[in-house]
């Protein structure tokens, strides 16, 4: 018996630092990553590509990327949490509901070129949009829906059963119960989807190529919404950040210019990151205040 | 007055319900309409240009011509293989990792876990997969060249990492969220047994979290079977079967992300691809309905107990 | 409190809808009445001269990755003279180029080849070509391979290593090392090219050789490869690439021996408009080939068109 004690707490003590050596191995694998990125970005910067021009700059790729990821999660986050609350609250379970998720949880492995292209059929050819940054944000929202609505429904059903028959039980609608116990229990866990889904949408390049195009002219201070060079317009073309990078990489010519937008794209999603952290973790307080 | 409260109520919940199933409905159509996109692009493949399904599957020949009048091979066991290969290198490669740094930001290191490991691992979600893919053309396949001292670095081997670092974030934070949503009683309860803190993680929290854990590894797989991009810039695209870690050979998406833009419209050689890109999302179910089985019956036992 | 965010983010949502359905309508009345009002008040104010500054609208143009830095480069001078006119032009291949041109969704469509070659049967006819400029295409080995002594390779040899024949650079005069065939994928046009007249339409061996999507990621390849081998349009070796050219049969890969019809590998870079293009096209194609814009042209390593004194191969 002692014997399997003295066993039992060696082995934890050699998982723990298996554990803590896997995390570190990853954090000095990321950091060297990401040092290798943002300085080598940075490095061979010149102050001059920090401007808004049409060509050898990255201010107008940087306001795309922002604008069209948010307008993306603007239609992709309430379709996806509102469908992953259908599949784990309202739906019937069955062998058909569950087809339906396996359905859903394999589109998000389509290559992103596939999507482009479907975008391209539907939002060009069928809806007339014209090269747009509408239409490539509807594409990338539709690369996001999965994990959306994977996440949201993974969220709820990993919520304890009790909190939606004790909401039921206090004669709450199901409406009720979703709305004002199971959903804000579960914010964080569906924040980390809406930042997997941001990132997919800030590091989309293939499916935007189709549907966005690559216009860079804007005309700041053109806030005329329909003009084609007006930043605010979403019916324009728009080049990405990472559309830029892979237009850049193509050509092989100015390298400096792509190692920079990668610098300044990691840069973006650092400040994303941190940024819905800080939001959802000030939103769980507020609950578990709420609770007190 | 309560009377008209209720009915509100009611109203209201009829209302966000409607809401609710309509957007449900919308992603599940959405689902069908985009299967149905690619069975009407790939079906060409069979019906016009007369292959069999077995040619497809089951043969290395692979020259498809890029023209409407036909009459070439589209044999695509190369990118078969090539994709399972890297995809299952991968996987291979990420999940113990994975799985690892979830347990240790949300179980043995929680502050440190919580406040700055996993933002740092979520940004890696957020890169592109060209800059991935750059990195490893630079850094990844000169290495593999000095180390394993060969002429060329461009390998399976080096896919199959760049795409395990692609897919360790997606894997590590949904797991780190199942591990969360595990009750502290659970981990009270094994303690309060007496047991060390790797018997609670290994026998009560790993296994209660499982069907998320499940979920990480399919999103991440699926991101694996469907990124193109980068595992193109280091895998040395070669139409051959891959012999060895040190070969290279294509991936269904490589090839499709490769080809499709310079195809012909209509031509066998765009056909082909769609064919792929359908056989794609027929693999991809496979794989997820199979794990789905898995961890249905892995729950169902324990269930049972 | 959250009721009324998720309201707003609802209603944010509807919007966005709304705009998507509205998008289509609004984006095309956009597009055809600047492009009418710029075409009447050409006609009613004919006899001022100058006014073609006002010019405004947008050009998208979408196709061959090879001929994308050109397009990028004319459309930022082109933009310094007319500010309102917006001009995206898309890498993508020359394949998805023609189709949107062909289905309208892009002004023009950039391609290696003749339309002929990747649209259906009716469709090229309303295209209209605008062969723009000539592209060279150079084969390219690492700098050692050219250490060690090979500046030069006759065809035969050339086909001889590119359908997986000669395996060693020694058989050719050059190291004892393996060839590492360094390629595009079979439907590119560069390759086409290539195999065309470099290779006198023998077809490369593709279980021998890594295909590279792009040619940046090409150059990239043979840069780091020791004993390779691959081709580019000479507009990726403008500026210090860090790989070698190679001659064939004696004649330097370079624009004068294109233009002078020494050098066998070159083709017509052709922009494809649908239909005659309208005012907006018509200018951007013009200012591409006139002769103010070849020398710019020559310095970013295309050919232009009409110095050439041969027109058949």
């Amino acid at each position: 018996m002692k014997e399997r004690m003295k066993r039992a707490k060696r082995m934890d003590r050699f998982m723990t630092a298996v554990f803590y050596a896997v995390a570190v191995f990853f954090m000095v694998l990321l950091a060297a990553f990401a040092g290798k990125v943002i300085i080598g970005g940075l490095m061979g910067a010149k102050p001059e590509m920090f401007g808004f021009e049409r060509q050898g700059t990255l201010g107008n790729q940087l306001f795309n990327t922002i604008y069209l990821v948010l307008a993306a999660l603007v239609c992709s986050v309430p379709v996806g949490v509102f469908a992953g609350i259908y599949l784990a609250v309202y739906a019937k379970q069955g062998p058909l509901t569950k087809f339906l998720r396996i359905c859903i949880e394999t589109l998000s492995s389509l290559p992103s070129i596939v999507v482009g292209l479907f975008g391209y059929l539907v939002f060009l050819v069928f809806l007339g949009m014209g090269k747009s940054l509408l239409a490539g944000a509807l594409s990338v929202s539709i690369l996001t829906l999965p994990l959306l609505t994977t996440t949201t429904e993974d969220a709820i059903r990993g919520l304890p059963e009790g909190y939606f028959q004790a909401s039921l039980g206090l004669g709450a609608t199901k409406w009720q119960s979703v709305f004002h116990v199971l959903l804000p229990a579960c914010v964080p866990r569906i924040m980390t989807g809406v930042i997997l889904a941001a990132g997919r949408g800030f590091g989309e390049a293939a499916a935007l190529l189709y549907t966005t195009g690559s216009g860079s002219t804007l005309r700041w201070g053109n806030w005329d919404i329909t003009s084609p060079t007006s930043p605010l317009n979403l019916l324009r073309p728009a080049e990405t950040l990472s559309t830029q990078i892979w237009n850049l990489q193509i050509n092989g010519q100015d390298p400096a210019l792509a190692n920079l937008a990668a610098a300044v794209l990691m840069l973006l999603v650092l400040v994303f990151n941190i940024a819905a952290n800080i939001w959802s973790r000030r939103i769980e307080a507020k609950d578990s205040g709420e609770k007190a | 007055m309560i009377e008209k409260k209720k009915q509100g109520m009611f109203r209201k919940e009829y209302a966000w319900r409607g809401i609710t199933v309509f957007f449900g409905l919308f992603v599940i159509a959405l689902t069908i309409i985009i299967g149905a996109f690619l069975v009407y692009k790939g079906s060409d493949t069979f019906l016009k240009f007369g292959h069999s399904i077995w040619e497809f599957l089951g043969s290395a020949e692979w020259d498809p011509v890029d023209s409407e009048e036909g009459g070439g091979s589209v044999g695509a066991l190369i990118f078969i293989t090539g994709s399972l290969a890297v995809c299952g290198l991968a996987l291979l490669v990420a999940t113990p990792f994975s799985l690892g740094s979830a347990i240790f930001m949300t179980q043995i290191s929680e502050k440190f876990g919580g406040k700055f490991y996993r933002p740092v691992v979520e940004i890696f979600a957020g890169i592109p997969s060209v800059v991935y893919g750059w990195t490893g053309l630079t850094v990844l396949v000169p290495a593999i060249k000095t180390v394993f001292h060969r002429q060329v670095g461009h390998s399976v081997l080096a896919a199959g990492l760049v795409l395990a670092v692609m897919i360790f974030p997606t894997i590590t934070s949904v797991s780190a969220d199942a591990l969360t949503a595990v009750p502290d009683e659970c981990r009270n309860a094994a303690y309060g047994l007496g047991s060390t803190r790797w018997q609670t993680i290994w026998r009560v929290v790993v296994p209660a979290a499982a069907p998320g854990i499940i979920t990480g590894v399919i999103l991440g797989l699926a991101r694996a079977f469907g990124e193109a991009l980068a595992v193109a810039m280091v895998i040395g695209q070669t139409t051959a079967l891959p012999s060895g870690l040190f070969s290279t050979t294509k991936t269904l998406t490589t090839e499709i992300a490769a080809q499709m833009g310079n195809a012909m419209e209509g031509g066998e050689l765009k056909s082909a691809l769609w064919t792929m890109a359908l056989l794609l999302f027929l693999i991809s179910l496979l794989f997820i309905t199979l794990i789905h089985q898995i961890s249905g019956r892995s729950e169902k036992e324990k269930g049972g107990e | 409190m959250k009721k009324k965010m998720l309201a707003a983010f609802l209603a944010v949502f509807m919007v966005t809808g709304l705009l998507a359905g509205c998008g289509g309508q609004s984006s095309d009345n956009g597009n055809s009445s600047a492009a009418a009002e710029t075409g009447s008040a050409d006609s009613d104010t004919g006899s001022q001269s100058g006014e073609t500054k006002d010019l405004s609208g947008t050009i998208t143009a979408a196709g061959s990755s090879a001929l994308k830095p050109l397009v990028d480069d004319a459309a930022n001078a082109f933009g310094e003279e007319y500010p309102d006119v917006a001009i995206t032009a898309d890498a993508g291949g020359s394949g998805e180029g023609l189709k949107q041109v062909a289905e309208g969704t892009d002004d023009i469509g950039n391609s290696d080849v003749e339309a002929r070659e990747k649209l259906d049967a009716d469709q090229p006819d309303k295209l209209v070509d605008h062969q723009v400029c000539v592209i060279t295409m150079a084969p390219i080995v690492n700098n050692d391979v050219k250490e060690g002594g090979v500046t030069d390779l006759t065809k035969d040899q050339l086909i001889s290593i590119f359908t997986g024949q000669t395996t060693n650079w020694k058989d050719v005069g050059g190291p004892d090392e393996d060839i590492v065939l360094v390629t595009r994928p079979t439907s590119s046009g560069t390759r086409a090219t290539f195999e065309k007249y470099a290779l006198d339409g023998n077809e490369e061996a593709s279980n021998a050789s890594m295909e590279t999507d792009d040619s940046g990621v090409l150059l990239q390849n043979v840069k780091d490869t020791k004993g390779s081998i691959g081709y580019v349009a000479l507009s990726y070796l403008v500026g210090d690439p860090g790989v070698s050219t190679v001659a064939i049969d004696g004649v330097e890969p370079t624009l004068e021996n294109t233009y002078s019809g020494d050098y066998p590998v070159w083709t017509y870079e052709h922009m494809y408009t649908n239909g005659e293009p309208n005012e907006v096209c018509d200018a951007f194609i013009k200012y591409i080939m006139s002769d103010q814009y070849g020398a710019k042209m020559e310095s970013l390593g295309y050919g232009v068109s009409s110095k050439m004194t041969v027109t058949e191969h």
